[in-house]
């Protein structure tokens, strides 16, 4: 990003917060998305299990923590697996909150290895997709749901985030094409990443004129909902280290549920919360973050994580937008890989996108187009819309081992 | 010689020389039937209920359950069933004797008379005339009113009313006492839904039919049908109501054997 | 602005009808709380005796202070509309077929946010608008928002008409026209939009005071029915049960005894065969065509209506045998409603005090007068309410008997001794 760089190991501010030196993130992989999909969710993390042991060549034993993030492991839930693939662990996370499960799953992982709980935690959010399962899954995601949005029709997030679109633009004058800029330049980044699901250029005559879903919001303010893995190990540095892997630092991390509940609407996220301790910690600013993974479930919230995670004020999105460029090679990359947006969104792998695009950034094992001298990334962590908002908010801010 | 009758009649009867006439009309849940001011006790329409048919209720055979008064449809009154006759011996339909109900049948056509007044009633001069012709009423016979109200077949017709009450024709109270005391009859019938006619309320005494008749220990035939095709004289009939304990009447399957 | 509602146009009988589908039934316990007051027209939420929050969606716990003593409380339903959405695509088959679709977003002057139906003539957002709570086709509690100035043709909006049970352009069969009660009813139905009423009347033979104004009636065809005849309920239904949209059930026997008042249990069993039987009779006659046509079209089966009494809740004993006989009625209405909810078909029970009629000479007013009970059937359908309680008595009886059935049994008690 194009700023006066500043020294980059500012004295991290000190508080009530952890200290992630010691422990590091490593070994991004990837399970390819498809659209549809036979093979249950327990194909899908073992997929990811095998190939985090592929990437890191350690062996099933090595592994001894497991977190999974997962929708559609049911009736199972995280350990049922243990059985299922023959792990002895002696840490067992099973994390259901979406777009928040990899930063949260990041931050119990953390947590382990740094308090001797677990010495290597596999962290892997995956699901499969069915021809039916998502309009399976809509019936019986929340009781809030249940009982007072889907029996209005919208099936699914759709309606509430319609109406944050329409009220966002009436209120602060971001226009349809605001939007479109960021899900075209995604689109863009996604063009180079092998995995993503959409392969075509979008334009912006294809963006506005695209199908209706609930107005304001048409098919490409939409994610596309499919099966897939993503996944990375949480050690310690000494072992990264030992086992010759390139790795990444969590600079620091934030998680907050319900915040702010007397907003009659979700304009801001709990990340207002936590900004000031997330960069504190860290000891950078937003200016000196080269890169952020927001959580990209409507082109409205990307907007509204870049607010309140401090690149500008609120209300002032869609200027900063106008101002900025989002691709790889642009004055605020976002989304490097294309965002679930063009990538698609396999269920509580989603959650992990981000994650897993920051630490192949940041470690030079770039899938899709490398962002120059990246050394700061920010991956954002966001949802569970149980009722009418997203209830869960997190982020991570990661550095380059050597940063 | 009895025996001879008897084996002659049946023989009669496969032949056609005698031949039955059927005098009920069909029991159904249209047929009209006698409706009291609603303070009172009604008697029930005919109604039925399949119980099976052919099918999983019951796969070979089809059969209902019904429901209906004593005094639903074509139907024989047992002295019991009025006040007049409620401490007379042998009074009710199973302890009535059975010889009573074949007899013969004397036929009076009011038919004319009655199609020009629904309230028209059969006096005692309009016996005494028919007699005349046909001959004495003989003791121990039926006296049938023809007046074929049975062929109104629309029920507002045969029911007849209007706000002043009920219009069908009847016997004069005096004619019912010279039934009696003078002919000795067995019993008085019908074709409207009561022996008495629809204005016997104002009669005097009320339902004077009803009231001397089963006072006498004798019977009434109500909603008769096909009397037209009855002989004036000399059709037997059988009316036998069903052996219904303490029973004041039943619906009856009224025939008439008749010369071919 | 609602365009008013077009006349049908006649069916093409060889088009297939379509297959009613029902919104999304599923609710928790809780919520069903929503359900039972818009059953009875009422927006109702939780409020928290300790704090007074006021809760939506509906729970188990004060969201703020986390008391358990959460009471349903009526509202105003005034709010501000946050913003819409028109939604063009559903997951949900029901609005699959129903899209385009309003939603709003309203904050309650009372606190939360709801979503809800967005009635049409609610002026953009931001705007004020008031929610009220309907039941939808699935028979469970919805909000709708409703615009705060009153708009022409509101009642055509088509989303609003798929909530109530509205007589306008329907046909509908009214059991009984003999009484006073049943012609009103024919009349009020008339008046409210009704395209033709069928008329039934037993015993054909004796003709009804009103009779020769009813058949005078354009939209009114009279035709014999007895609901004590099983074979005429039958026969009925095969002639005009396909296109029934409506039915109202005002087939009553009614008279004024309690057990020992009247030897012989001949005028309970006629109760019994009129009030009781008689639904039961046109239930299995009437309710399988209807419960297939609850989305047939913009004149669909929709509704049917039972004339019950409040004596169903509670027995009054100086009409003891009616009271019994109205009360086995209810029961089974209660039945009806689960085999009709597939259909989408609303079974509307109206329980009023006791009617201006002859059997109740001897009854002190204040007495329901036969207009104003057929007026409650068509509010009743207007607004598609299950439960309507017309009149002061029936108000005041339906008080006491949910505060304690127990010590309305006792008041009651007294007037039979």
């Amino acid at each position: 990003m194009v700023r006066a760089r500043k020294a980059a190991s500012k004295p991290r501010s000190s508080g009530s917060f952890r200290d992630y030196r010691d422990v590091v993130v490593t070994a991004p992989v990837t399970v390819p998305y498809v659209r549809h999909s036979i093979r249950g969710a327990h194909w899908f993390v073992a997929r990811a299990l095998s190939r985090l042991l592929e990437e890191s060549g350690l062996e099933k034993p090595d592994v001894d923590g497991l977190s999974v993030g997962s929708f559609t492991l049911a009736p199972d839930t995280a350990i049922g697996l243990t059985q299922h693939l023959g792990v002895t662990l002696r840490w067992l996370d099973h994390i259901p909150l979406g777009g928040a499960c990899g930063i949260v799953a990041l931050r119990r992982a953390l947590a382990a290895v740094q308090g001797g709980d677990a010495e290597v935690v596999a962290c892997i959010g995956a699901d499969t997709n069915h021809v039916d399962s998502f309009r399976q899954s809509l019936g019986s995601f929340s009781v809030f749901a249940r009982d007072a949005v889907f029996p209005y029709g919208s099936g699914g997030p759709n309606a509430s985030f319609a109406f944050l679109t329409a009220y966002y633009m009436r209120t602060y004058g971001a226009t349809r094409e605001d939007f479109g800029k960021l899900c075209i330049a995604q689109r863009d980044n996604a063009l180079a990443y092998p995995h993503a699901l959409f392969k075509k250029q979008l334009s912006m005559e294809q963006y506005l004129e695209a199908r209706l879903i609930s107005d304001p919001i048409r098919l490409f303010d939409c994610v596309m909902p499919c099966a897939g893995a993503e996944g990375f190990l949480v050690m310690s540095r000494r072992r990264a280290e030992a086992l010759g892997l390139p790795y990444a630092i969590v600079r620091s991390t934030c998680e907050r549920h319900n915040a702010f509940p007397e907003d009659p609407i979700q304009i801001r996220g709990g990340w207002v919360l936590d900004r000031d301790h997330l960069y504190g910690a860290a000891g950078v600013e937003p200016g000196d973050i080269d890169f952020v993974e927001t959580y990209d479930d409507y082109p409205v919230m990307s907007v509204i994580q870049i607010e309140d995670l401090g690149f500008c004020a609120k209300g002032e999105g869609a200027e900063f937008i106008r101002r900025h460029s989002f691709t790889t090679d642009g004055s605020f990359p976002l989304n490097t890989s294309g965002g679930q947006l063009s990538v698609g969104q396999a269920g509580c792998a989603a959650g992990f996108l981000g994650l897993v695009e920051s630490i192949r950034q940041l470690t030079g094992r770039n899938l899709a187009r490398a962002v120059p001298h990246a050394r700061f990334g920010l991956a954002v962590g966001f949802g569970m819309i149980t009722y009418d908002r997203g209830l869960c908010s997190g982020a991570a801010v990661l550095g380059r081992a050597d940063a | 010689m009895t025996l001879n009758s008897l084996m002659s009649l049946a023989a009669d009867l496969a032949s056609g020389k005698v031949r039955v006439v059927d005098l009920s009309q069909t029991l159904s849940p249209e047929f009209p039937q006698i409706v009291l001011p609603p303070e009172l006790g009604q008697c029930w329409p005919f109604r039925i209920e399949e119980i099976s048919r052919y099918d999983e209720r019951g796969p070979a055979w089809y059969w209902n359950n019904f429901s209906c008064g004593e005094h639903t449809g074509t139907h024989f009154d047992a002295p019991i069933h009025w006040v007049s006759g409620r401490d007379l011996p042998h009074n009710a339909t199973d302890t009535l004797p059975v010889r009573d109900l074949i007899g013969s049948a004397c036929v009076i056509d009011c038919s004319r008379e009655a199609s020009a007044d629904p309230d028209f009633l059969l006096t005692v001069e309009h016996v005494k005339r028919w007699e005349a012709v046909h001959g004495r009423i003989p003791a121990r016979a039926w006296v049938l009113m023809r007046t074929d109200w049975s062929k109104r077949s629309d029920p507002v017709a045969f029911q007849n009313y209007d706000e002043t009450g009920q219009h069908t024709p009847g016997p004069a109270a005096e004619a019912v006492r010279f039934l009696i005391d003078e002919r000795d009859v067995i019993g008085f019938g019908s074709e409207a839904i009561g022996t008495d006619a629809g204005q016997g309320y104002h009669l005097r005494p009320p339902y004077p039919c009803h009231t001397y008749m089963h006072g006498a220990g004798r019977y009434g035939l109500q909603c008769l049908a096909n009397l037209d095709q009855l002989p004036p004289t000399g059709a037997v009939i059988v009316c036998a109501p069903l052996k219904i304990k303490n029973g004041s009447g039943s619906p009856i399957r009224a025939l008439a054997l008749v010369p071919g | 602005m609602t365009a008013p509602l077009a006349r049908p146009r006649r069916k093409n009988p060889v088009l297939r009808t379509p297959q009613p589908l029902l919104p999304p039934w599923a609710r928790s316990r809780a919520a069903l709380g929503l359900t039972a007051a818009a059953a009875l027209g009422r927006f109702e939420l939780q409020v928290c005796e300790r704090c007074a929050a006021v809760q939506y969606p509906p729970r188990e716990a004060c969201h703020r202070c986390l008391c358990d003593a959460l009471v349903w409380r009526e509202q105003s339903g005034a709010g501000a509309l946050l913003a819409t959405t028109i939604v063009h695509h559903s997951h949900d088959l029901y609005f699959r077929e129903r899209v385009p679709w309003r939603l709003g977003l309203v904050q309650l002057d009372a606190g939360p946010t709801v979503l809800a139906h967005l009635v049409a003539g609610c002026a953009p957002a931001p705007s004020r608008v008031w929610i009220g709570a309907r039941l939808d086709k699935s028979g469970q509690g919805v909000l709708l928002a409703f615009p705060t100035e009153e708009v022409p043709n509101m009642a055509d909006d088509r989303e609003l008409r798929e909530m109530s049970c509205d007589p306008k352009y329907r046909k509908v069969l009214v059991t009984d026209g003999k009484t006073r009660v049943g012609q009103a009813t024919v009349r009020a139905l008339i008046d409210a939009g009704a395209d033709l009423v069928w008329v039934g009347y037993a015993e054909p033979w004796k003709k009804f005071p009103g009779f020769a104004e009813l058949e005078a009636l354009p939209q009114a065809t009279l035709v014999p029915l007895d609901v004590t005849d099983s074979r005429s309920v039958k026969e009925v239904a095969a002639e005009i049960g396909g296109k029934v949209d409506i039915l109202v059930n005002t087939a009553e026997m009614h008279r004024a005894h309690g057990i020992a008042s009247r030897s012989g249990v001949d005028v309970a069993r006629s109760e019994m065969d009129v009030n009781y039987f008689g639904l039961l009779r046109l239930a299995q006659e009437f309710g399988p065509v209807m419960r297939s046509r609850g989305a047939d079209g913009p004149a669909s089966a929709t509704a049917w209506v039972n004339v019950l009494s409040i004596y169903a809740l509670t027995n009054y004993p100086p009409q003891g045998t009616f009271s019994a006989s109205k009360a086995a009625a209810f029961s089974l209405s209660q039945c009806l409603r689960a085999e009709m909810r597939a259909g989408g078909v609303r079974v509307i029970n109206v329980f009023p005090g006791p009617l201006d009629d002859e059997w109740n000479q001897s009854v002190p007013p204040p007495k329901l007068s036969p207009e104003a009970l057929a007026k409650s059937i068509v509010k009743a359908l207007q607004d598609g309410v299950e439960d309507a309680y017309p009149g002061d008595v029936a108000q005041e009886w339906l008080a006491r008997f949910r505060e304690s059935p127990k010590t309305l049994e006792r008041e009651l008690s007294a007037a039979g001794g």
